[in-house]
């Protein structure tokens, strides 16, 4: 565990043409710690998350990540509206994603981790024939192929069947010992605990 | 420093497999090559049917090449942004890859797609319009050289500006024409040139403002790029 992990947010506003989503967003949480993000439907948990990623930016405030190295090794994200390269199958997925972060690709590697995700049978399927819980664990094998400082995980538990869930918690788990976990939830069921909390709707 | 690599080769790596992902993508679906060999298949037969046996001037002919030209490239070249907003997988390459190494990276594609696509272009105008001679012919390949990466250049971040419009088929062209205008009448003009037998000497200044074409838009590209790229 990296104890000088931190990830920081001071007076986070975000406004889209005029329209506050939230402001006044602070937080703090650091190495094997969960920050959760809770907040109505539109209060702006996945446009946090965004922010949070560095592939968005508050139209407000700091938000900074510090002894994390590379921005580009620093975030993994599953998300709904997070898609795979779907004509392309989920182990070649892990490749474009290796070399994306112009890192070297252990196929090795990257065999066990579908083989973990419950997609061992189909490394060399076209993800676009894939049901929606299949590809939600291939965002699991991309998210976690460069070891996360911090996991974002939004709606984590979304389109998967109990034995999903069950790898979720797994890997929520193996973050904490890693890093930072941000899980952005409105079912408090999806994590098994947490120690800081960020409630968007007190932030409009 | 990823895995050790170097920050310079960690980029290139970058760069050749955001390439490479566009390169295998098209080869799986041929959406971009086919969108552009049916443009300059049928653009080139409506020439031929219009001029029939009649002759056009070398001004007329080199003008309706780059014509073709520029329309191809406007039916295709904006796929390698427009693909990924439409599947959605601009967020996964904005999480991955550094913004440089995408532009680069589609820069590449578009460049060995215009490039193809101008010589199949340029092979089937010369083979089937009646009067299109080239008399000098180092004028002719350089123009068409150095065109081609000034029209991927400039389509490429035209591309990523419009990916994101609710508009981008119509606001493609128009918004690439005022862009590529100093471009088109160069290679125009190169081209006049070159049909009519000049000396290369004498097409210098087209290429020298096509070269200044290029490192302008390749730099100040390269440098906008990220705020284009990241919301």
């Amino acid at each position: 565990m990296n104890g000088a992990l931190r990830l920081t947010g001071r007076g986070l506003r975000k406004e889209f043409d005029r329209r506050t989503v939230f402001r006044d967003v602070d937080f703090t949480a650091g190495a094997g710690e969960t920050l959760l993000i809770t907040g109505r439907n539109g209060s702006g948990k996945s446009t946090l998350v965004r922010i949070m990623c560095g592939v968005l930016s508050p139209s407000a405030g700091t938000i900074a990540l510090e002894g994390a190295g590379d921005p580009h090794l620093r975030a993994g994200l599953v998300a709904p509206y997070l898609q795979m390269f779907e004509e392309f199958s989920p182990l070649e997925n892990l490749q474009i994603g290796a070399g994306l972060r112009g890192m070297h690709f252990d196929a090795g590697r990257a065999r066990e981790l579908l083989e973990r995700v419950g997609l061992a049978g189909r490394l060399h399927d076209a993800v676009r024939t894939f049901s929606s819980g299949m590809k939600q664990r291939v965002k699991y094998a991309f998210a976690l192929q460069h070891d996360p400082a911090v996991l974002l995980l939004d709606e984590p538990a979304a389109n998967l069947d109990e034995e999903g869930i069950a790898l979720t918690r797994a890997v929520m788990a193996e973050q904490r010992r890693r890093g930072v976990l941000v899980v952005a939830t409105n079912d408090l069921a999806d994590v098994e605990t947490f120690e800081r909390r960020v409630d968007l709707n007190a932030a409009r | 420093m990823p895995h050790g690599r170097s920050r310079a080769g960690a980029f290139l790596l970058s760069v050749r497999t955001v390439f490479l992902k566009d390169w295998r993508s098209e080869l799986r679906t041929r959406y971009a090559v086919s969108a552009l060999l049916m443009f300059v298949v049928t653009t080139i037969a409506i020439i031929l049917f219009s001029l029939g046996s009649e002759g056009a001037s070398p001004d007329a002919l080199a003008g309706m090449l780059w014509v073709v030209i520029f329309f191809a490239a406007m039916s295709g070249l904006s796929r390698t942004f427009v693909m990924e907003e439409e599947r959605g997988t601009t967020l996964t390459l904005q999480l991955a890859a550094p913004p440089a190494a995408v532009f680069f990276g589609k820069l590449l594609f578009n460049l060995v797609l215009v490039t193809g696509i101008n010589a199949i272009t340029v092979l089937l105008y010369a083979g089937f319009i009646n009067g299109f001679v080239i008399r000098t012919m180092s004028i002719f390949a350089v123009a068409v050289a150095l065109g081609s990466i000034a029209l991927a250049a400039a389509s490429t971040v035209i591309a990523a500006i419009i990916a994101r419009a609710n508009t981008r088929g119509t606001l493609y062209p128009v918004l690439s024409f005022p862009i590529m205008l100093p471009l088109l009448l160069s290679v125009i003009e190169a081209t006049r040139k070159a049909s009519e037998g000049a000396y290369f000497a004498e097409a210098g200044g087209e290429f020298q403002l096509l070269i200044s074409y290029i490192v302008v838009v390749v730099v100040s590209s390269s440098m906008l790029f990220e705020y284009i790229w990241k919301d």
